[in-house]
This record gives C-alpha cells, structure tokens and sequence, in this order.
C-alpha cells in the first residue's frame, strides 16, 4: 500500500468511526462550531517558498562586509545612507534590507522579524529541481523520501478531529512538502472550491452532483484518487459552513495584486474563519535572476517589493492573531557572490530566511556570519552555509507547532535544542 | 535559423501527393538493425498502401481485445472518440500503431482545416513581433498613470494586435490538435519533447519565439532521432533566451564602453540535467561550466525583434575543454556546442534517462526497472532513434498488462481533451475580428480549463517542465476543478464548446433510466465502468429530478442525462487512463 492510501484509509477509518456519513451534519463541523467559543487557539505555521533561488546577498544585504561591493558591481545594493529611500535598510550596522523589502522594517523594529542568514542544505545540489525536493522532503540527499516534512509533522501531532483543514496549501498543486499521510488540502482559490452545476453551487442541480460525485469517490479508499475524493467532500462541507470569503481583509491590509497576494489574502481568511488551520503554504516565483536581476530597482526588486507587501499585509490583516502565527519564507539556495557576466547570479549555495510572527524573538540577525572573501566562500564562489535549514525548521516545528523531539521529522539528521537558531521564544 | 544542422524534414502533405510521398524516402529511415524497416520501393511504384515501416506486434496479456484498444487509444493518444472502438477494432490494434508511428502517411484534413484560424502558427518570430508588437514605452507609462481611459487604451494598444494573441492562439491549436489530430502519438509526443525541452512563452521575448519553436525544433523531430532535437533546441532563440545562453561569453570578454561580460551557467547546467544526462547522470559543477565555455558565443541576433541563431567567434571561449572526461581542443569555435551534443546525446546516462521518462509517460508512475533497462538498450542501440524506442515500450508485456491498464491518470491536458473526445464536442474557431468582445473560441476555453486544473499550456515557467505523476495532479482543489469541467462540458455551458448528449441516448427508451445510464457509460467509458461508480450511477436514477424528467410526457430535459454524463465524465474511472 501506497503511504497515501494507507493514510486514506487510517483517516477514512477514523472518520466512520466517528460516525460521520453522508447524511446529517458531520461530528467533526459540529465540534468545530461548537469549539470556536471555548477551544484555545491553535498555533499555526505560514510557510512561504521563494522558488527559484532568491539571492539572499541582495534580500538581506551584508553592507558591512568589506567583500560585499567588491564582488557585487552594477547589482550590489547602495549602502546605507540615512534619508535616502533607494538605498539598503539598515538592520544592526552590518546587514540591511533590501528598499523594496522596507514594508517589513516596522516588523524588525517591533522585534517580530528576525532573519537567518548564511542558512541552507548541506547538500551541494546546484539543481532548482532536486533543492527544493530536499527542502520539502526534509532529507537533502535522499530522493526516495515519499512525504515532506511539514506532513510528518503534523502526523507527529494526531488531532481526534481529522479536521480538512489542518494543512492547506494556495495553489493548483499539492507541493512535496505537505504531501504524506496527514493529508492536506490544496485549493487554487476559496471561491472556485465547491461542485457548480449550472446556476451555481446553490442550486438544488448542483447538490445532486455534488452528492453524486462524492458518492462515487466515497467507495472505498483504494488509492491517492478515491483518498483525496473523500477529503476534498469533507474540506468542501466544513468551507461552505465556515464561509470564509465573506472576511473582508481587516486592520485596513492592502494584498498586492497577484497570485502571491491573493494566496495570502486567502489563508488569512481560512485562518479567520476558525477552520483549524495549522500549516498554510504557499509558493512565489521568478527568483531565478541569471540576467538583468537589477539593484534598487529592477526585476529582483519588483519581485522583493510583491513578497514584501504580501508579508505585511498578511500581519496587518491578522492583527492579534498573529500571537499564534510564525510566518518561515525559505528558498532553495542562493546565488553566487560574484556578479555574472549579464548582470546577474548563477545558482549558488546559502541564503537567507525570514520568521516573522508574535512568537518570534525578532529584531536581530541570527546565524554565524561565513565571510565573503575568496577563500570564506563554498567552493570559491558561494555563500557557504553555516545553519542546516533543518535546525531552524526543527526550531519552529518543536517550539511552535509542539511536534515532539522523537517525531520523525528530519530522518538522518539529529534534532537538539542546542542546535536551533534560537529565533522562537 | 539553424545552420548547422541540414534537417530531414516531411512536409505535411496533401492528401493526394500522400500515396507518391510515401515512397520518396522522406521521413527519416531508422537505424540498420531497427525492427521491422522495409527498403523503400522504387519511385515510380505507386502503392497506396506500402508497408508499415514498423512492426508492432503487442505483448500477450490478460486484457480483453476491446480493454487492449482502449489502453492503447488511451496511452498512444487523447482516448477514445465515440465510435473509435469499433474502427480501430476493424483495422487491426497494432496496424493502428503501425500508422500512428508514420504520422506523415495519415491524412489529416480536418485538423489542416482548423488549425487555418490560428495564423500565428505558421508566422515567424520577427513576422509575429511585427504584427503584434509590444507597447510602446510612452504608452505603458501613460497606461499605468492612469491619464488614459479603457478606450483610447484599446485604440493605442488594440486587443487583436496585442502580443497576448499569440499565445492564446498557440494554446487554442494545441488543444485543438489534441482533440482532432489523426495523428494522436504524433501530438503527445510533441507534448512530451516540448515539456521535455521546456521554454516559458512569457518570458520576456520568448513570446514571439515559441510558435517556432515548436514548429521548428520540437515538432519535425518529435518521432526523429534525439540527437536531432537537442541540435535543433540547443540553437533555437526560444531556448537560448529562456535559459540565457545568448548572453553567455568567455569570461574574460570586455564590450567597449558596456563593461566586462563572462559566463552564464543556466543552460549548460538545464542540458545536463534536464535534457540528457540527467541529475544522477555523473557529472560535476566543473563539467556544467566547461559545457558552459562550450556553448558561449551561441546567442541570437536582435533577440527583441524575433531575429535568429547566431555565433559570435568574440564572444566565443577559444580554450580547450573537459567535458566528463573528454577533452575538446582549443578553436573548435561553434562545432564545441555539437561536440557536447554528441557526447551527451550518446551517453549511457542519457538512454537510461530519457528511458525513463518515456516509460514513466506510456507506462507507469513508477517506472519498472527491468523495462527501462531494455528501452535504455534500444536508445544505446539506435542511436536514439524515437520511434524505435517507442515500439519497445509499446511492445514489452509491461505496456499491456494488466496491472498497467488504467494505472495512469490523466494529466490537465489529457483529462480536458479526452472528455471533448468522449463526448464527440465541437470547438467553435475564434471570433471574427469585430466579433463581441465576450466571444471566445472554443479552444481557449478548453486551455484555459487546462489552465485552471494546474497545467497552463506554454506556461510552465521552471525548466522541468510539468510533472507526469499522479501525486502532481491529483489534489482537492484540482479534483473538484475536473468535476466542475465534467458538469459545465456535458450542461453545454462552455463558451465556445458544443456538446450534446441527448443524441447519444436516442432511440433509448427514456422510461428506463438504466437503459440510459448504460448508453452513456458505454459511450464515455465503453462501458468499463466499476461495479461501486455503476451503483452510484444507478441510486442517482432515483433522484426526484431525474424521475420527474423521464416521466415527462414532452420528453426528457436534457439536463438530466447531461448530468449523467457529467458524473460519468467526472468519475474516478475517466481520471484515469
């Protein structure tokens, strides 16, 4: 049995024990209204990918190292210079934010962003492909892990409900890193997350496909297709009940427009509806800045500018929530130091991650600083990585979601506390 | 456009020069030692219908004959019309792969005929940047300051003449092919080498060059010899913007008063891992930046205005090379590039690699190792002769098998066009220009359903292309959008898109939902339907509105058997292929 029909089946198992079936309203919605009132609120993670390779040099810019504009010409970001908007955003003296990253300054000086830099895999993959399967898988070096981490984690840390909704990823794919026997729900768009007969979900037409299609998916859980038929009709009856798109961004949050935008926009609203959401996911492209990556400005900036309205945004909008909200941003590595021949990065090896949230001790750069000198560097050319991406996610798992240090997280690799960055309180 | 390289090309042929083509020697020959190759006939023969050049002869299998055509019409192309059974059991199943392995002797001209809406096909990319050519600079800043309303937005910029036309056409013929296409291995092959090769078509220029791309890279070679698309990729502009190689030199070049230039790896590092040796195929990061040196100087002239291939000898580094062990000497200027190609297009890790992901395509997600073993042996064998290597797969006991059959599920594109197939819809072509503006083509609709089931056509932005693996496509989000698909293709609710169901259950007596619900499983799923989704079908018979349809004395809504279909089409059996 595939671990994904294993899973279907413990969870469809589960359910019927519960008693839940196609008449009524199910246990498990029930409880869930019944739990909004009482129930403590659940911690909840925001993993954000930066796929393609963000340049971390030019995200979070070590201005202080004498190295820094040596290797970086056209495209180094200008040093810091009081007044002066389009320059790097000094942090503590020595690192800096991008300016197009300046929305999530407030953040830094409010010490609920803090940033892990020199951060990585220890494995040497210079593929786009192969990094962010170790990153999802949690097993760098190891292709044959069937579930991502963010799956074994929350498999770590069973909920009696078998609430849908505990991991959701934005998106018309599932990504690897929520793949796995917890389950997750992957959905391109709230609105669009229901059977539309014709006139519309509410029509009676369309009640009877939908009960119809569930039927035929509800016959057994035999493999991936019959497992996530089951789920999908749960996830679609607990969100037609919770009914989050009626939450109107709140705190006066402005979303930039686009996908990104719209992701977060959307998982605000599922974590406001109550729907016991733990993991949200969602994913940001167009880092991969061979050519023309630009400095201030440009493409990378454009880019930086998006990711960082999105980010500040989603903490305006969930406001106290966010006392139970860590948000991680990874990427699968960064680039070269040095500058390339068209004014832009080759794929390199270490970059830098965000955590943002009320639980984070934020205000301060975290990680041993490498070096950018010639000999400093991975291989010569790279930003050597001084904190295994594993710890830090190890960090965040234990200390935040409450996933035990025995879980098996991160196979081969050996969680202690010792070892975390140290950014969660 | 490609220099280098004298293509052997079959022009697509009218229907009746085919007999006379046929024997001219057109189309590539295969490798000495291929199965199956019969000399051509002297050219002044005219046999109507020659010989297949290759054999097919399918493995022995548990499956029942109709099981084993319909697996193939499922595998080999975008499943099965109605009626498609019967014929291909009249012709024989393996003389219809005999015949989808020579593409160039089917005719096709109802295809010919549609694809005659999407003119941008057959355009080149300098033609095409200058018919729909981007904005003007002062009229995007005049646009995004707000100073001009929606009109005088489309009196500058208009709509017909805006480069998002081209893609929405090339999306609209590719679904279109799929659909109507005789020639269906021809047009999944061409699906698999250009995921295979991706290039994202909005990526800056890359717009204007895709339609070429395809037309003169991926397709000609589709069924040709491997060596031949990775030549014909390696120097198509498409592909050296999308992975930057046109900017890549030598690193030591200085451009007077433009500063220093240097190496860029994109390319080199994408043609290791994707396109031939593969990740695990034994090569170093110090191999990525000689097979780097080697492909410098290869860019594209104006590459803005949709100009062509060309080698800069300056930007060129005239250096020796070590590319996985072999040295290149020093000066070998622009044959460098082919001489990777050859080492490349021979390694043992290319076969096993490009193997596998054909096994992966026509057989199973997880592909049998024994099986990639003998497809690896063939490619090694041929030279990597395509169709050679097809017949391989199509011909080994794990193909047809039983454990293979419905193993597979459909990807965005299969489970879109294979539904229109099944139901035997209609695409409408494009609005005319002055056509409402709300008017849209039936084949954007459907790429634009692709688009929504996680696959947008032209549009995959990594290199990697998509995924051919069910745990890529099977997820809640993207299941209820194939739901929706089925219940909005069978209501005749897509713009663009005529179906009509009701026609498949005449002569059925409506009083008898079963009789009508068995017409419409034997239509959409020739009747290889589960006992489970059969008794599912069955208790929705009882629903108060499919009783009230069938008692009416006007006849039945159509609706009704419409949401049959729907449930059929939306049923985990039509996932699967």
């Amino acid at each position: 049995m595939d671990p994904c029909t294993r899973r279907a089946f413990m969870k469809g198992g589960a359910l019927s024990a519960l008693g839940i079936g196609l008449g009524g309203m199910p246990r498990f919605l029930l409880r869930a209204a019944a739990a909004q009132g009482t129930a403590v609120r659940r911690k909840t993670l925001i993993a954000v990918f930066q796929r393609g390779a963000v340049d971390g040099l030019s995200m979070v810019v070590p201005h202080g190292d004498p190295d820094y504009y040596s290797a970086r010409g056209a495209i180094a970001i200008a040093r810091p210079a009081s007044g002066q908007p389009e320059t790097t955003v000094d942090l503590d003296g020595f690192f800096g934010l991008h300016p197009a990253l300046s929305p999530l300054k407030p953040l830094w000086d409010t010490r609920r962003l803090a940033i892990v830099h020199a951060c990585g895999s220890p494995d040497i993959t210079r593929s786009h492909f192969d990094a962010q399967d170790y990153m999802e898988s949690g097993t760098p070096g190891v292709k044959s892990t069937a579930d991502g981490w963010l799956a074994r984690g929350l498999q770590a840390t069973p909920r009696a409900s078998g609430a849908p909704f505990r991991a959701v990823a934005m998106g018309p794919q599932l990504p690897r890193v929520l793949r796995g026997e917890a389950g997750a729900v992957a959905m391109g768009s709230i609105a669009e997350f229901d059977v539309k007969g014709e006139g519309g979900a509410s029509m009676t037409g369309a009640v009877d496909a939908r009960r119809g299609f569930e039927s035929m998916y509800e016959q057994g859980v035999r493999d991936l297709l019959y497992g996530t038929g089951k789920e999908t009709f749960e996830a679609v009856k607990m969100l037609k009940a919770a009914a989050p798109q009626r939450l109107a961004p709140a705190n006066g949050a402005q979303y930039p427009r686009g996908r990104f935008g719209d992701s977060l926009k959307q998982i605000a609203q599922l974590i406001r509806a109550d729907i016991g959401v733990e993991v949200a996911f969602a994913d940001v492209g167009g880092w991969d800045t061979h050519a023309g990556q630009g400095n201030e400005r440009g493409q990378l900036a454009n880019r930086l500018g998006d990711f960082a309205q999105g980010l500040a945004a989603l903490e305006r909008d969930l406001g106290d929530r966010m006392d139970d909200v860590v948000v991680l941003t990874m990427s699968e590595f960064g680039r070269t130091v040095r500058e390339n021949g068209n004014r832009g990065t080759d794929h390199g090896h270490a970059t830098a991650m965000l955590v943002l949230g009320g639980p984070v001790r934020g205000g301060a750069v975290y990680g041993r600083w490498p070096g950018l000198r010639r000999d400093q560097l991975f291989e010569g050319r790279d930003l050597a990585v001084t904190t295994d991406f594993r710890a830090l996610f190890a960090e965040v798992a234990l200390r935040h979601l409450g996933v035990a240090p025995t879980a098996p997280l991160f196979p081969g690799f050996t969680v202690k506390t010792s070892g975390f960055p140290g950014v969660l309180v | 456009m490609r220099p280098l390289e004298p293509r052997r090309t079959c022009a697509v042929l009218a229907p009746g020069l085919l007999a006379l083509a046929l024997v001219s020697g057109c189309s590539s020959s295969p490798p000495a030692g291929a199965g199956g190759h019969t000399p051509p006939a002297p050219p002044s023969a005219r046999i109507v219908e020659p010989p297949p050049r290759y054999r097919v002869t399918l493995a022995a299998s548990t499956l029942r004959e109709d099981q084993r055509i319909l697996h193939v019409l499922n595998r080999l192309g975008y499943g099965p019309r109605p009626g498609d059974l019967e014929r291909v059991r009249q012709m024989g199943v393996e003389r219809w792969i005999q015949r989808q392995l020579e593409p160039e002797r089917i005719p096709d001209t109802v295809l010919e005929a549609a694809l005659g809406d999407y003119p941008v096909l057959a355009m080149s990319a300098a033609d095409l940047y200058r018919d729909y050519p981007p904005p003007r600079q002062q009229d995007v800043q005049r646009f995004q300051s707000g100073q001009m309303t929606p009109q005088e937005i489309r009196e500058v910029f208009p709509p017909e003449r805006r480069p998002a036309v081209i893609n929405a056409q090339l999306q609209s013929a590719k679904i279109t092919r799929a659909v109507l296409s005789e020639r269906q291995l021809q047009e999944v092959m061409v699906d698999f080498w250009f995921n295979h090769f991706n290039v994202y078509a909005l990526k800056g220029p890359v717009r204007w060059m895709t339609a070429a791309y395809e037309r003169e890279a991926i397709r000609p070679h589709a069924l040709g010899r491997f060596r031949d698309l990775v030549v014909a990729t390696a120097h198509h502009p498409a592909m050296l913007y999308y992975l930057d190689n046109w900017l890549s030199t030598r690193d030591d070049l200085v451009v007077p008063g433009r500063g220093r230039r240097g190496l860029n790896e994109n390319y080199a590092r994408e043609l290791l891992e994707l396109h031939t040796l593969g990740v695990d195929g034994g090569y170093s990061q110090q191999d990525v930046v000689e097979v780097a040196r080697c492909f410098t100087g290869w860019t594209i002239e104006r590459p803005q205005q949709g100009g062509g291939y060309l080698f800069r000898p300056l930007a060129h580094d005239r250096g020796a090379k070590h590319v996985l062990g072999t040295t290149i000497p020093a000066g070998g200027g622009q044959e460098d590039g082919l001489a990777v190609i050859d080492l490349l297009a021979r390694h043992p890790s290319t076969a096993r690699f490009i193997a596998t992901k054909l096994v992966r395509r026509f057989v199973r997600d997880d592909p049998p190792k024994a099986l990639v073993d003998r497809v690896a042996g063939v490619f090694r064998k041929t030279d990597g002769d395509i169709r050679t290597v097809l017949v391989a797969i199509i011909t080994s006991s794990e193909f047809i098998s039983a454990d293979t059959y419905h193993a597979k599920t459909k990807t965005p594109l299969e489970v879109v066009a294979s539904a229109l197939r099944a139901l035997d819809g209609r695409l409408e072509p494009p609005p005319a220009p002055g056509a409402p503006a709300r008017a849209v083509g039936g084949g954007l609709t459907l790429a634009r359903q692709v688009a929504r089931l996680g696959a947008p056509l032209y549009e995959a932005q990594p290199p990697t292309g998509y995924p051919d693996v069910a745990e890529a496509w099977v997820n809640a989000g993207a299941l209820l959008g194939r739901m929706n698909y089925a219940l909005a293709l069978a209501e005749n609710r897509l713009p663009g898109v005529r179906t009509d169901v009701g026609r498949f259950v005449q002569g059925v007596d409506r009083g008898q939902p079963a009789a009508v619900l068995d017409r419409i499983v034997s239509v959409v799923l020739q009747g290889e339907i589960s006992a489970s989704t059969r008794q599912v079908l069955v208790s929705q018979l009882d629903s108060p509105e499919i009783v009230r349809a069938t008692v009416d004395d006007r006849g039945p809504r159509n609706t009704d058997v419409e949401k049959l279909a729907a449930l059929v089409l939306g049923s985990p059996e039509f996932q699967r292929r």
